[in-house]
């Protein structure tokens, strides 16, 4: 088992949009992200944010070895909830996920 | 033909040489962005730039006469950051500033988009707006909150200001990639390859190595392809950084949806053509049946006062959700006769706190700003003193950094509006004009 960001050569978040917060995996190569695409599901990204499984898009982009996750911010950005206004301080949880 | 993108961002910055290395050859057209829904809601409703305005004069006095002597059209996307009118006003006097300095005479072609709530509120009834987001519905209620809404328009407001002739045009609210897909296309080349070009021009040389928002890209557009170079000879273009491109703040890499349609990235191919170009192929635009416009509204939440301050004792941070409970109760009771109900929100983001120390922000959004302060002087001077079981560092909690430690943040405005609104034509609402600046 290793943590996500062990397995990656970048782990972003950022806004997609001031509605939506997506997250870049980018892997050194094909195997490495065929590994994590085999066994990173909806249901870990569901339990590390707390949002619904059916809220969540995952998509290979096997162009650059990576994978883009995207779902609906829990709180809009600016909102008076909010506390991270560009989204780009948002991947830990998704780099601490075990593989 | 030949594109130049000045930078990511207007005033960001950029190289003078690489500015004064593309114009070495013949540029057809020069693009920028200057603006951006990332720095938050703020921005439309105050009518202010998240950018500074000397730093926008610059970029814009030293490329201005390059655009002018060779005769090629200077599209400017999203004025003053939010696009919307108060916007295009600031960056216009900017450019006027500059045109009397320099001397320079041209003309000018400006596009406002901003909407009205009885705009918004039609198409609401009519059925013809669609969320983005479940999470955000749209109702009336929320529309005629709204103090200022921008429609996001496409590449038609540019195209109608180029055949008119404009030798400098200033965009309201536009889609970034509108800027330099609008020239490609008012050309007849490809729209999938124009979309696709923009897309990743409009973030300057976001795309090479070393990675950069703040300086000079080139676009070539040719028939059946398009190449992306640097015009820094200290930057390169690869592959891998061209391709990633389409990553960047999108919630799908191959899809990249416009105004008028999608454009697909499905098939694209790219090529190393030499060590600092690369040529993109295949990517198609496939045209939407029901055109749309995205609207963006911000309403005004109240006034904010903060107050930063960090926890550096161990059990204090354990006992933190305590002493907010605390703190809460007793702003609610103390203020009860005083403050009319419902009048205040507040907010106590933390931060760390794993380890041994936590930094806090109280935030507090009053219906006043008087409110605001009210509520967090009381909840400073309680959190500082809130006793808890076992503590021992009992002559205060927090570690403030500044004195005041109160300060105003004043207005504070959130997304009301974040939809598209079908439409019959993209122009519907570009208040189009034109201007001849002469000296």
């Amino acid at each position: 088992m290793k943590r996500l960001i062990e397995s990656t050569k970048i782990l972003r978040s950022k806004n997609a949009g001031p509605l939506f917060i997506t997250f870049d995996l980018i892997f050194d190569g094909d195997e490495k992200m065929k590994y994590v695409q085999e066994r990173l599901t909806k249901k870990m990204i569901a339990e590390a944010y707390g949002v619904e499984e059916d809220e969540i898009s995952i998509i290979a982009y096997d162009v650059v070895h990576s994978i883009k996750i995207t779902f609906p911010r829990k709180h809009i950005s600016g909102s008076l909830e909010d506390d991270d206004i560009y989204g780009c301080q948002q991947h830990m949880p998704l780099a601490n996920i075990e593989i | 033909m030949k594109i130049v993108a000045l930078n990511g961002l207007l005033g960001y910055g950029y190289s003078e040489e690489a500015l004064n290395l593309a114009f070495s050859e013949k540029v057809d057209y020069l693009g920028v962005d200057a603006g951006s829904t990332d720095p938050g809601p703020y921005y439309l409703g105050s009518g202010k730039s998240f950018t500074d305005r000397s730093a926008v004069k610059r970029d814009l006095a030293l490329a201005l006469p390059k655009a002018l002597s060779q005769k090629a059209p200077f599209i400017i996307g999203t004025a003053g950051g939010a696009g919307s009118r108060a916007h295009v006003e600031w960056l216009k006097e900017i450019l006027m500033e500059i045109a009397a300095e320099e001397k320079l005479s041209f003309r000018l072609g400006i596009a406002y988009t901003d909407v009205t709530r009885e705009y918004v509120l039609e198409k609401l009834e009519s059925g013809k707006i669609r969320p983005m987001s479940v999470k955000m519905p749209l109702t009336k209620k929320d529309v005629e909150e709204s103090v200022a809404i921008v429609s996001q328009a496409g590449i038609a407001p540019i195209l109608s200001l180029l055949e008119q002739k404009a030798d400098v045009i200033l965009c309201g609210r536009v889609c970034d990639t509108a800027i330099y897909a609008a020239p490609c296309i008012a050309r007849g080349y490809d729209a999938g390859l124009a979309f696709h070009m923009a897309k990743i021009m409009e973030c300057g040389a976001m795309c090479s190595e070393p990675v950069a928002a703040a300086d000079v890209m080139q676009g070539y557009m040719e028939k059946d392809y398009f190449e992306l170079r640097p015009a820094s000879p200290h930057r390169r273009c690869t592959v891998d950084r061209v391709a990633a491109h389409t990553l960047y703040e999108q919630s799908n890499p191959y899809l990249i949806y416009e105004p008028d349609g999608i454009c697909d990235l499905t098939h694209s191919k790219f090529e190393q053509v030499d060590e600092r170009t690369v040529r993109v192929t295949g990517s198609v635009f496939h045209e939407a049946e029901v055109k749309t416009l995205k609207l963006e509204g911000v309403r005004c939440s109240g006034y904010r006062t903060i107050c930063p301050a960090a926890i550096k004792d161990p059990d204090t941070v354990r006992n933190v959700d305590y002493i907010i409970q605390t703190v809460t109760d007793f702003v609610r009771e103390n203020t009860k006769n005083t403050l009319p109900e419902n009048s205040y929100q507040i907010h106590f983001k933390k931060n760390g706190g794993a380890e041994s120390s936590m930094g806090i922000i109280l935030d507090v959004v009053g219906k006043t700003q008087e409110i605001a302060d009210t509520v967090c002087a009381l909840a400073r001077s309680r959190m500082l003193h809130c006793d808890y079981e076992g503590r021992k560092s009992s002559a205060g909690n927090l570690a403030f950094p500044f004195s005041p430690s109160d300060i105003h943040v004043g207005a504070v405005y959130e997304f009301s509006v974040f939809h598209l609104a079908e439409t019959d034509s993209l122009l519907e609402t570009s208040k189009l004009c034109i201007e001849e600046v002469t000296q």
